[in-house]
């Protein structure tokens, strides 16, 4: 089995968490889907550290991030696919 | 398959404990320094000084008295010395734990000072800690055992595996027949609605929701800001969780995918509705819910955590795991188990479960957790506001 270096919870999730130290910006990541086994590819555009997000998808400007299937907070800026997603671009609805 | 057994204490009103503690209980604050005299004195008795208990009032005070007298109750507790400023609230710290029928004695400090104070409670003391040093443990079934979990300095390793590892877990013993207590209800806000329908009935659901939006209410009537910072914490961020909402899947990734809350308990309040998994009202701070929880009566504590809490109780043995494999290998001597082999997809969900159960067991039966090693003893009463 190649090595995992990022997981994704749900398949309709926007967001994967990347579960390897060191990636680079560039690094071709292998992601695990867990809801259906699947293995799916991003090239990352950013270094993203241990547990940080990596986006599975262009995500525009106030877009909603999906994870675990659910409504997990908004877009502040847009990001790419294979971007960094943490507080520099995303943001709670509630609080 | 039998259920498994684990080594108990059988005690006087027949719950079962899996510690065998003699406590030094003060009333309040002015009694720490007599109770931590009296623990020095007498080897094996454990003072649990705390920071409150003078001019409190109302519901803040009966939340008080419900967080002694439960501690003191506690199956871990073999048997209890209380000491207060004045002999009225002592006596009825005493009272409370007195129904247990476990030995306890109270002692006051007015008209007669710290040192005969000390004196007379150390005698007490010893004789209560030589009497708990010959009760022998025994066979006892799951459905003894009271288990509580909380996670704490959660990253999204959380959500991904030590979570869905206690999750396994409480699936496997609420069928078991043993009961269990989650809590943390501002940590499960943007998951509220979710958490609603895990609960075993629409009515106990929406005694959830009439919680968390009490609880929610008072967030949004003090806070400063967007909370950024204190909840997700500075940890939480630095691990990678971004917003309260994942944050509160992630949580309630804890409680398993079939078992069903039969109950919602206030702070430090004991389930009486039979076996079964428990909501409790609490704070999300680490000490602040596990204490909480040991006041209820639960005995073993699970704690998952990402980038690494290092909390323990001093009444109930707090269970460490991380999936996080740099916080197990910086931090390893604060960790029970470690499932980071389920990122790496070395282990399975059913083995990790399995893995969280055997090293439960063995705590029960006596293993020092690494919190118990270590020394940690966070006993933190909740205060719900000023005093009068």
């Amino acid at each position: 089995m190649a090595s995992t270096d990022f997981i994704v919870h749900d398949t309709g999730d926007s967001v994967g968490v990347v579960v390897v130290e060191g990636t680079e910006a560039g690094q071709e990541l292998t992601g695990w889907v867990m809801a259906t086994d699947e293995t799916i590819t991003v090239a990352s555009t950013d270094p993203i550290p241990l547990g940080h997000k990596v986006a599975l998808a262009d995500i525009k400007d106030g877009d909603t991030i999906i994870k675990y299937g659910h409504d997990i907070g908004r877009a502040v800026a847009d990001i790419r696919r294979g971007g960094h997603a943490h507080v520099h671009n995303v943001k709670t609805k509630r609080w | 398959m039998a259920n498994p057994i684990f080594m108990g204490y059988r005690r006087e009103n027949g719950r079962a404990g899996v510690r065998n503690h003699v406590v030094i209980l003060p009333l309040d604050d002015l009694s720490n320094a007599a109770s931590e005299a009296v623990a020095n004195n007498i080897k094996g008795a454990l003072a649990l000084p705390h920071h409150y208990g003078r001019l409190q009032f109302g519901e803040d005070l009966e939340l008080h008295f419900r967080t002694l007298i439960g501690t003191g109750c506690n199956p871990n507790v073999a048997a209890v010395v209380v000491i207060g400023i004045e002999p009225g609230w002592t006596q009825r710290i005493v009272d409370g734990i007195a129904k247990t029928g476990k030995p306890v004695e109270g002692f006051s400090i007015e008209r007669n000072g710290d040192i005969a104070t000390i004196a007379s409670a150390s005698r007490k003391a010893k004789e209560y800690v030589q009497w708990a040093s010959e009760l022998a443990r025994q066979e006892c079934p799951m459905e003894d055992l009271w288990i509580s979990v909380k996670c704490g300095e959660s990253d999204t390793t959380s959500g991904l595996a030590s979570n869905p590892t206690v999750g396994n877990f409480i699936d496997k013993v609420d069928a078991m027949g043993a009961t269990t207590c989650f809590g943390e209800t501002s940590e499960i806000t943007g998951a509220e609605q979710v958490c609603a329908t895990r609960a075993a009935t629409a009515e106990t659901g929406e005694k959830f929701l009439k919680t968390w939006n009490a609880y929610n209410d008072f967030i949004l009537a003090n806070k400063t800001d967007d909370l950024s910072d204190s909840q997700p914490s500075k940890g939480n961020i630095e691990g990678g969780l971004t917003t309260i909402e994942e944050k509160a899947f992630g949580n309630l990734e804890k409680i398993g995918k079939k078992a069903r809350y039969i109950d919602v308990l206030e702070p430090a309040q004991a389930p009486s509705k039979g076996a079964g998994l428990y909501f409790m009202d609490t704070s999300s701070a680490a000490a602040e819910c596990v204490t909480l929880q040991a006041a209820a009566g639960f005995v073993v504590h699970l704690f998952p955590t990402g980038q690494g809490n290092i909390i323990g109780n001093p009444i109930e043995p707090v269970i460490k795991l991380t999936a996080n494999p740099r916080t197990a290998r910086t931090m390893g001597e604060h960790v029970d188990l470690d499932v980071s082999g389920l990122l790496r997809r070395e282990m399975s969900l059913d083995q990790a479960g399995d893995k969280l159960i055997d090293i439960t067991l063995r705590t029960c039966n006596g293993r020092l957790t690494a919190a118990e090693a270590l020394g940690h003893r966070e006993f933190v009463m909740t205060k719900l506001y000023r005093s009068a």
